[in-house]
């Protein structure tokens, strides 16, 4: 099909699946969707009665299933747009959207080599679009994820990740927390730094693609480590959302 | 740490209202400083009246754009050339 | 009360920035109002405040639709800057530090209607809200209300700003609803 400029569609609520006690996937039926690359998004538009509107964008968190697509809403505090999705939006509801967008931050099956994957907090969503994709795919591309969150109860998809790893077909998966640790979790909270990144990623020498999303401030901090580990800044590909709670 | 801002992969939505193609996975050379990247990599200040991405290197701005209601209005005066790759054929 | 059209009350106060927040050492802040002539009166930090303050009491209107009502502020009044300055130009070109620029006719800088403000709500003016100073002109959106203002330009002719020159309306009377161009 030839590229055309994308507009605003709408979309209906099919269901709604809570990942944390804050935190939901929103699956969407998208009539006449053809589909999207990992690590893509849409825009998300919300039009008041009076005319207001207001938007966001949220990452796809898997790939299509036919017409159904799914994003991961975190809620904000007072956020004009999270809210209403988390906890008013119910199935059977429209929503605009605007999407597929996005083609640098993408991952795709036929990319053989190994990646690596670094997230924190909600920027776990597109790059578990990235894995969904590889293990839809059958992809034994070497995979490995790093994902900060400020506490255990702050992880999305842990039950899928654990199955995930378990299988032992080359995706390995490391956690970190910044303010409070499972326990028996062997080190104290903290905010992820070179010394908790390095034994955990793959080395420089392997050249992988690496994907780090997430808060401005996180993603800035990553990307510095991996380039001081040795990874050429040209392999660092990052999506920032802004700043934390925005 | 003077936060407020995403990155290009923000102007993905609204570019492509305009363009057929992704833009970006454009690379972009700032007028500025010469500095050349993916557009999806420039720190976009979108916490205003429009969008507006500048340079990660010398941080001037390379683009702006507004979503007026008649249509959409896009300074590229500071980059100074955009490659976007297309299809062979 | 009432609220110029498309309108909502904020109680809070909305960060908007179209880039990096500046860092200017009071040492080295000047404030500039260059005449059509190129004649140029200049005040240091410590002698903009010495210079008489008003502490004016406004309505903000921001173009992205939020209102706060009741704003309280100190800064020196633009008529008083303007009092030596000899110009017959209409026209401003208001220029901030980082880069930032709006325009306005020179009369809207006058008449008891605009302030360089260096205090809002009782403290200093934070940075992220266009500190030290900032132009403040309640009538029109917002835009023209330049954070980290260093300077004025008087021209003959108008010449559009950052905004203006973008689509936004070049004059930006909220009661009109002067958002855009062609408004």
């Amino acid at each position: 099909m030839a590229p055309r400029a994308l507009a605003w569609r709408t979309a209906i609520l099919a269901a709604h699946r809570d990942e944390t006690p804050t935190a939901a996937t929103l699956v969407l039926r998208v009539p006449g969707w053809s589909g999207h690359l990992a690590g893509q998004h849409v825009d998300v538009r919300l039009t008041a009665e009076d005319g207001y509107s207001t938007q966001r964008s949220y990452s796809l968190a898997a790939p299509a299933d036919g017409e159904l697509i799914e994003l991961t809403v975190q809620q904000v505090a007072g956020g004009e747009v999270s809210p209403y999705l988390t906890e008013v939006l119910a199935p059977g509801d429209p929503v605009e959207i605007r999407g597929p967008v996005g083609g640098w931050f993408t991952w795709q099956p036929a990319d053989t080599g190994a990646v690596q994957l670094v997230a924190g907090g909600s920027g776990i969503v597109p790059l578990m679009a990235m894995i969904r994709a590889r293990q839809l795919a059958g992809s034994t591309a070497p995979f490995r994820l790093i994902y900060s969150v400020r506490s255990p109860g702050q992880l999305y998809y842990s039950a899928e990740l654990g199955s995930l790893a378990a299988r032992h077909d080359g995706l390995d998966i490391s956690f970190a927390y910044t303010r409070a640790v499972p326990d028996g979790w062997p080190v104290p909270p903290h905010r992820l730094d070179a010394a908790t990144i390095s034994p955990a990623v793959w080395p420089a020498e392997l050249a992988p693609a690496c994907f780090a999303c997430g808060p401005t401030a996180f993603v800035e901090t990553v990307a510095d480590i991996l380039v001081s580990l040795g990874h050429h800044p040209g392999r660092v590909k990052t999506e920032r959302f802004g700043p934390t709670g925005g | 740490m003077d936060d407020s801002y995403c990155d290009g992969n923000a102007l993905a939505g609204p570019l492509a209202e305009v363009f057929a193609v992704d833009m970006t996975a454009a690379t972009g050379r700032c007028a500025s400083c010469g500095q050349a990247g993916p557009v999806a990599a420039l720190r976009v200040y979108d916490r205003a009246p429009g969008l507006v991405a500048r340079c990660p290197s010398c941080l001037e701005v390379v683009l702006r754009v507004v979503r007026a209601p008649g249509g959409m209005w896009l300074d590229l005066t500071g980059a100074a050339s955009l490659l976007i790759a297309l299809p062979a054929g | 009360m009432k609220l110029p059209p498309g309108q909502y009350l904020t109680e809070d106060f909305p960060v908007l920035s179209a880039g990096p927040t500046p860092r200017i050492p009071l040492e080295q802040w000047r404030f500039v109002i260059t005449s059509e002539s190129g004649q140029e009166h200049s005040w240091s930090w410590p002698e903009m405040l010495a210079l008489p303050g008003e502490q004016p009491t406004a309505d903000i209107h921001c173009v992205t639709k939020w209102s706060k009502l009741a704003t309280s502020w100190r800064g020196v009044s633009v008529d008083t800057l303007l009092a030596d300055v000899d110009t017959a130009a209409d026209f401003a070109l208001v220029h901030s530090y980082g880069g930032y620029t709006t325009n306005l006719p020179l009369a809207d800088l006058l008449g008891g209607k605009a302030w360089v403000a260096y205090r809002y709500d009782g403290d200093d003016l934070a940075p992220e809200h266009g500190g030290p100073a900032r132009l403040l002109v309640p009538h029109l959106y917002f835009w023209k209300s330049a954070k980290w203002v260093r300077g004025i330009r008087l021209l003959p002719q108008d010449q559009p700003g950052f905004w203006e020159s973008l689509g936004y309306h070049n004059y930006g009377d909220p009661w009109r609803e002067q958002r855009y161009q062609g408004d």
